[in-house]
């Protein structure tokens, strides 16, 4: 066996570099915490990588361990009830672990040149190594609650670096409304964990994983409306994941996370934080299949709908950043679909390590296309497409690189997008028509909408710039070419002998009846796109007009979010908050002011009575007296 | 000595005496008028007692001790007053009751 305990230092070291640029940052120039940030995070990820290598590669028999090389009771309220911390690596915590590390470490480098010279960057390498530190410890976590405290970590930390800009009114509104909407969602996701532990006595994974084990057994019988306690728990987990991960209809905080700068927009919402819904339902997924396969496939369900609603939107935006937004919520409905549709055991899993594979490869291009995004803007200084332009001149390596990436998301094959949605397109194909044929048409989507993004970009028409774009620095093209490098050959990874979901390798197969119409539509989609917005002409125009109000309907992403603010602003605040603070307001403030005015208008009333004026109380005295006697002698004569 | 006088009479004037001195004490503002209505009240109260003694126990002496008592105590009560007015009147330069009200804090 070989000792994994040097693992500990993986988050650890981040979350030491967090406390020394936190508490001294300030203090340094800017340029140290970077360095340091950087280095840091370098070595968790070389750490990372050895890892992964003695995981995957030595000591290898019929199948993974899992393997808990450090665990330490955290919290003890009891002997049965404690709180653990530790770490747990299988293959989804150690491809997760350099997945992360990976992204991250590319985004501490591309941030030395993106931030330069911005007020706060101490103050933002602080944040990235929280994240870091946060996203390490949910992708490590050895039980349930571990994971829920560091996920709340990791949204505490991307609120932060979304409302990173905080003098601006609306990166501050994004951030708010990201961590609300998240924390709603973590609402559900905490009563599951509840319920699950209550019926099951642990929290532990090692336990609630087990295919075999019994825990459950309680759980199905006690029911609530109609489902028993295991589907509602499972069903409320789900949804934490889901608005983690930006599922419909949890997804609209996501596009306007955007805010943030755009290196946090890479690692946050696209790469790492996002995709922890995946990972939640991954690392849960023997409860989804064997105790509760409806929610499993309702999980397929709303991915299913969530990635071709989000490619639809995707086709109509104009700010780079929030096409790239859209497309993420897409391919992580790929992810869910991939594992609403997958098997326990074989080939039948093909689903689940289609969904692994395919988070490991689209954070790869998503990240890159965000970082291609960052240089883009860096150089032009805005958002908007209309305003780019034949950018490829410029700048080169973006240009190259983006084109990458672009390849990789459409599915062409040979690039690593084409690998994992092949998988999941086929373990579609097998269990579920209907999720198939959504994210068959939806694959045509995105190669669509991510190449007119590339066209408008890089070719279409000659802009006039006001300052000549020019390529990005060394610290930017340097990530965006390591990263272009994974996505290039990413996809010839063979995955099913490393991830699978009983840790059990088996042999994948081309399935071309699938392949080839995919990578058929995708090319469909390319060339539709060519010819649109390859040069500039009136194509796309006259097409919205004759679209008409489907394509205003579309720009407005289908008004979910007046659908909100509606069900917000004039449902919930006039129809229960307003109620609400009227009852606080005259019944129970009500009640108290009354004690209080009662009391003084009666004070008021007798305090009259004591004048001080010993004359009037000794005419009250014997005017009693008098009286009284009179009484007494009117009653006994 | 007092043929033909009844304790009626006494108690008449007694009772005529007692309740000028109420009045007076209620009525009068300055602090040596009300003094003397309180001893208007006090030797009313001193003939009650003697009157009582001479007609229903001549024989005993318990009135008149009473009596004495009551005239030993109006003139310490008195002399405790008149200390007290004198102070009143040095803080206040005026010895009017109505001035007098700031006991009730």
């Amino acid at each position: 066996m070989i000792d994994y305990s040097y693992t500990i230092f993986i988050p650890l070291i981040p979350f030491v570099v967090f406390l020394i640029t936190g508490l001294f940052g300030m203090k340094w120039k800017p340029e140290i915490s970077g360095w340091l940030g950087s280095v840091g995070l370098g070595i968790s990820f070389i750490l990372s990588l050895i890892t992964g290598y003695f995981y995957f590669f030595t000591n290898v028999t019929d199948h993974f361990e899992t393997i808990i090389p450090y665990n330490k009771v955290w919290l003890s309220f009891t002997d049965k009830l404690h709180i653990d911390m530790g770490i747990l690596l299988d293959p989804i915590s150690v491809l997760m672990l350099v997945v992360v590390t990976t992204i991250s470490f590319m985004v501490h480098i591309y941030s030395l040149g993106y931030m330069k010279g911005e007020k706060g960057f101490q103050r933002f390498y602080a944040f990235l190594s929280l994240f870091t530190f946060s996203m390490l410890g949910v992708v490590l976590a050895t039980n349930i609650f571990q994971i829920y405290i560091f996920w709340e970590l990791v949204g505490v930390s991307s609120f932060l670096l979304i409302g990173f800009y905080y003098q601006k009114p609306s990166a501050v509104a994004a951030a708010k409304k990201a961590f609300i909407v998240t924390r709603f969602a973590d609402l559900g996701f905490l009563i599951g964990i509840l319920l699950l532990s209550f019926y099951t006595r642990t929290f532990d994974f090692s336990i609630l994983t087990n295919p075999n084990t019994s825990v459950f057994s309680s759980m199905t019988g006690a029911g609530f409306l109609g489902m028993s306690a295991i589907t509602w728990a499972m069903l409320l987990i789900f949804m934490g994941a889901a608005g983690k991960s930006a599922m419909f209809p949890l997804h609209i905080w996501l596009p306007d996370a955007m805010e943030g700068p755009t290196p946090v927009s890479a690692l946050i919402h696209a790469a790492t934080m996002v995709v922890a819904g995946v990972y939640l339902v991954a690392r849960l997924f023997p409860i989804y299949y064997f105790q509760t396969p409806d929610v499993l496939l309702f999980i397929g369900y709303v991915g299913g709908f969530t990635s071709l609603f989000a490619a639809l939107i995707a086709m109509t935006q104009f700010d780079i950043k929030r096409v790239l937004a859209y497309s993420t919520l897409s391919q992580i409905g790929y992810m869910m679909v991939g594992l609403g549709v997958s098997g326990y055991g074989g080939e039948a899993g093909l689903g689940y390590t289609a969904s692994m594979f395919h988070l490991f490869t689209h954070a790869m291009f998503k990240g890159l296309l965000f970082l291609g995004a960052g240089a883009i803007i860096h150089a032009v200084h805005t958002n908007d497409m209309e305003k780019m332009g034949g950018l490829r001149k410029y700048m080169p390596y973006t240009h190259i690189t983006f084109l990458i990436a672009a390849l990789a998301i459409s599915g062409v094959p040979s690039f690593a997008g084409f690998f994992s949605k092949d998988g999941i397109l086929t373990a579609a194909y097998h269990t579920n028509k209907i999720l198939f044929y959504t994210e068959y048409i939806t694959a045509g989507i995105t190669s669509f909408y991510i190449f007119r993004l590339y066209f408008k970009i890089f070719w279409n028409k000659n802009t006039q710039y006001e300052h000549k774009p020019h390529e990005a620095p060394m610290t930017m093209t340097i990530p965006l070419v390591l990263l272009a490098v994974v996505s290039t050959f990413g996809g010839f990874i063979p995955f099913s002998d490393f991830i699978t979901p009983d840790h059990i390798p088996f042999a994948e197969h081309m399935h071309w009846g699938v392949a080839v119409p995919s990578i058929i539509i995708g090319l469909l989609g390319i060339v539709i796109a060519w010819i649109l917005y390859r040069k500039d002409n009136k194509i796309p125009a006259r097409i919205v007009s004759a679209l008409g109000e489907v394509y205003t309907v579309t720009y407005r992403k289908f008004y979910i979010d007046e659908i909100y603010l509606f069900v917000t602003k004039k449902i919930l605040f006039n129809g229960v908050a307003r109620p609400i603070a009227w009852f606080d307001r005259n019944v129970i403030d009500g009640f108290m002011v009354g004690v209080g005015t009662v009391t003084l208008k009666a004070s008021k009333a007798i305090k009259g009575f004591q004048s001080g004026d010993i004359q009037e109380y000794a005419f009250v005295y014997i005017a009693g007296t008098i009286l009284f006697v009179l009484t007494l002698l009117y009653y006994l004569g | 000595m007092i043929e033909g006088i009844s304790i009626y009479h006494f108690l008449v004037v007694s009772t005529i005496m007692f309740f000028l001195g109420i009045a007076g004490f209620i009525i009068r503002q300055n602090l040596i008028t009300i003094l003397l209505s309180i001893e208007l009240i006090l030797n009313a109260v001193v003939i009650n007692f003697l009157a009582f003694n001479k007609f229903l126990y001549p024989n005993e002496l318990q009135g008149h001790f009473f009596g004495l008592f009551i005239v030993g105590i109006a003139a310490a009560e008195a002399a405790v007053a008149i200390a007290l007015i004198i102070n009143v009147y040095r803080r206040l330069k005026s010895i009017d009751s109505d001035k007098v009200n700031e006991m009730k804090y």
